[in-house]
């Protein structure tokens, strides 16, 4: 383990940031006041901390419809987000894309995705921008066990390959793909199908920080210094059902206390941290203080924020028409 | 300025950009037509021969062949234009758009919009349309209707080599994703064409001659079919104007309702299917803004609501022609209020 106490404390307060961010979002549903869907990213943290922790202002990342955590992992403002997902003036997209469109280019975040398979492709053009640019950036697609079976993604894995793009498909495998179970639904193994490809591919504990980390690792480097994509196929678990309203009864109740219970990425981060005195438990304590902190703050902004000007209806179809 | 082919002006544009300004970038099939095999490394320069010799003057980092694979390169055209290139993607035809739908009606259409005016889409689709080669139902179709009904895309269809260029050229400059359609019928037709660059403004319909009787709106290659019927109108003194549309999004509704108001009639011409299509669309701009300025109803010449046939007696009369927008003519001005 090579990372520094100072990364480690970061590390953690990204995911509690999330958690607390998704499990504050969820419960703000219950009030009304958010006017669309969202689908939550909880149970998932160790996958976007675990690879975007890892990248800088020149690296992109595309993003999914489940994508509020990698919007926070890649430095997105959080009132910003959480306003955004209000449907307010103040949010990050002035209001007008919602959960599912959360972007700022500036961070090297081009977007969540309203469409399963939107990333990939549009992750190879980033990866091509970079190369032909000359910027040394890594472009990283997140995508799920649904998204890994669309044709787009497919195609996108066999672009990159040939065209040796610096791109990481992150396939985070949480299982489901809305209700529908990988198990059933991806046919053969996703590690081997990226190798195919000729893609260098390997599976990770998505619940294990520091997995994530050291294949992410590998993966950017080979990327950085021109060795072509990867993928990782990221096993991991999600929380809550595919969308806010989602009563979940496709997965036992035993499955889902099991899940709570043992299987949480943050659980499993404290443990290893605090087991092997890198960190101490007031130390974690003080950063659950301040997300709390945060994301308060988050939601008073979001709900203090102004609707957004009607006049602004139709502005930005168009930069001139 | 000397005679060239549509053809020569489009590769002309190319060539301009790609020398004014190095982060724009070809990609699509076969635009080099070639790599990887034993032979000549631009065999094709693309499906109709536009981007033949770029190849050599740019080198294979500016223009690249592709798998076909319209979803992962038209949606790497998208993710590149986010991220700082221009890129100017090729389809053979239209009709293959299909299969990417998604990549330009819910992304390259909506970034913009949806982020909340933080992102610039500066990325051009080109691809042939249009019916006459006996090329059947899914490489004949004039499907720009579709594309002009998404919000935040631009819409162009040349009619005529001077305009390909200047359009094409304006096209790479603009930060809007712009769809870039080329009736292949037109590949060889030859005009008057400046060697220098210069651009013709979106928006802004052409005249392509001016008479009292009657305004024939059109677009395309159907711009040529229409002024065959004006040359045999006029032998029977009724004098049209003839609108060239040039971009359908965004649409010249200006210049469309002042020669309403000029003529009195109108005949909008179309190669796209009859419902929903660009005649339907313009035909309704006018009865809702210009219904008193029309001495009798507007006629609208275009295909049946049929796929392309193959045979070529069908195809050409599936096509609208110049003796369907003499017809038309005629009616409208017989059926004058």
């Amino acid at each position: 383990m090579q990372l520094s106490r100072d990364e480690l404390l970061s590390a953690y307060q990204t995911m509690k940031t999330i958690r607390v961010f998704e499990d504050r979002v969820n419960q703000e549903m219950g009030s009304g006041d958010i006017p669309g869907a969202v689908h939550l990213y909880a149970g998932q943290e160790a996958s976007a901390v675990g690879i975007c922790s890892l990248l800088d202002s020149r690296d992109q990342i595309a993003s999914t419809h489940r994508g509020h955590g990698h919007c926070i992992a890649k430095g997105c403002d959080v009132p910003g987000m959480m306003a955004e997902i209000f449907g307010k003036q103040n949010g990050l997209c002035l209001g007008k894309g919602g959960s599912m469109h959360i972007a700022d280019l500036e961070k090297g975040m081009m977007g969540a995705n309203g469409i399963v398979g939107g990333g990939p492709p549009m992750i190879c053009g980033a990866a091509l921008s970079a190369k032909i640019l000359g910027t040394k950036g890594v472009a990283v697609a997140f995508a799920g066990d649904g998204a890994f079976n669309q044709g787009t993604t497919q195609e996108a894995l066999n672009l990159a390959s040939i065209w040796q793009l610096p791109v990481v498909f992150a396939i985070e495998d949480n299982g489901f793909a809305e209700a529908t179970s990988s198990e059933y639904a991806v046919a053969g193994d996703i590690v081997k199908r990226a190798q195919a490809y000729n893609i260098a591919s390997e599976k990770v504990d998505g619940l294990n920080f520091f997995e994530v980390h050291l294949a992410a690792k590998t993966a950017i480097e080979r990327a950085r210094e021109g060795l072509g994509p990867s993928l990782l196929q990221i096993k991991t678990e999600r929380y809550y059902g595919h969308f806010s309203g989602d009563a979940d009864t496709y997965r036992s109740d035993e499955e889902k206390n099991e899940m709570r219970q043992n299987k949480d990425c943050l659980k499993i981060f404290r443990n290893k941290v605090i087991g092997s005195s890198l960190l101490n438990e007031k130390q974690l304590n003080d950063i659950d203080d301040k997300v709390l902190e945060l994301i308060d703050n988050a939601v008073k902004f979001a709900r203090e924020g102004a609707e957004p000007n009607l006049e602004d209806l139709t502005k930005d179809v168009y930069l001139s028409y | 300025m000397s005679i060239k082919t549509f053809r020569q002006a489009l590769n002309e544009a190319l060539h301009l950009e790609m020398s004014r300004d190095k982060n724009v970038i070809i990609f699509g099939e076969d635009v080099c037509g070639g790599t990887g095999g034993t032979g000549e490394k631009d065999a094709w320069g693309g499906a109709f021969g536009v981007t033949k010799g770029l190849l050599s003057e740019f080198g294979p980092d500016r223009i690249m062949d592709t798998p076909i694979t319209e979803s992962a390169f038209v949606g790497a055209a998208v993710g590149a234009a986010m991220t700082g290139l221009r890129p100017v993607t090729e389809i053979m035809f239209v009709d293959f758009l299909g299969v990417c739908f998604d990549q330009i009606f819910n992304q390259a259409a909506k970034v913009r919009y949806m982020f909340g005016g933080k992102a610039d889409m500066p990325m051009v689709l080109r691809a042939s349309y249009g019916a006459g080669a006996s090329s059947a139902s899914q490489h004949s179709q004039a499907l720009y209707p579709i594309f002009t009904h998404i919000p935040g895309l631009k819409v162009v269809v040349p009619s005529n080599p001077y305009d390909a260029k200047g359009l094409l050229i304006n096209a790479i400059r603009d930060e809007d994703p712009v769809i870039f359609l080329e009736h292949k019928m037109l590949y060889d037709f030859s005009g008057e064409v400046p060697d220098e660059a210069y651009t013709v403004p979106f928006g802004e319909a052409g005249i392509i001659r001016e008479g009292k009787d009657v305004t024939l709106i059109s677009l395309g290659k159907m711009v040529n079919v229409c002024q065959e019927a004006a040359d045999e109108l006029a032998k029977e003194n009724v004098a049209a104007s003839i609108l060239d549309l040039r971009t359908i999004s965004p649409l010249d509704e200006e210049t469309i309702l002042e020669f309403t108001e000029e003529t009195g009639r109108v005949v909008v011409v179309d190669e796209a299917y009859p419902r929903c299509g660009v005649a339907a669309d313009v035909s309704s701009i006018i009865v809702e803004k210009a219904f008193s300025d029309l001495k009798a109803p507007i006629k609208k010449v275009t295909p049946p609501h049929s796929p392309v046939p193959y045979a070529p007696n069908l195809e050409q009369a599936f096509l609208p022609s110049s003796q369907n927008v003499i017809d038309a003519v005629k009616e409208v001005i017989r059926g004058e209020k």
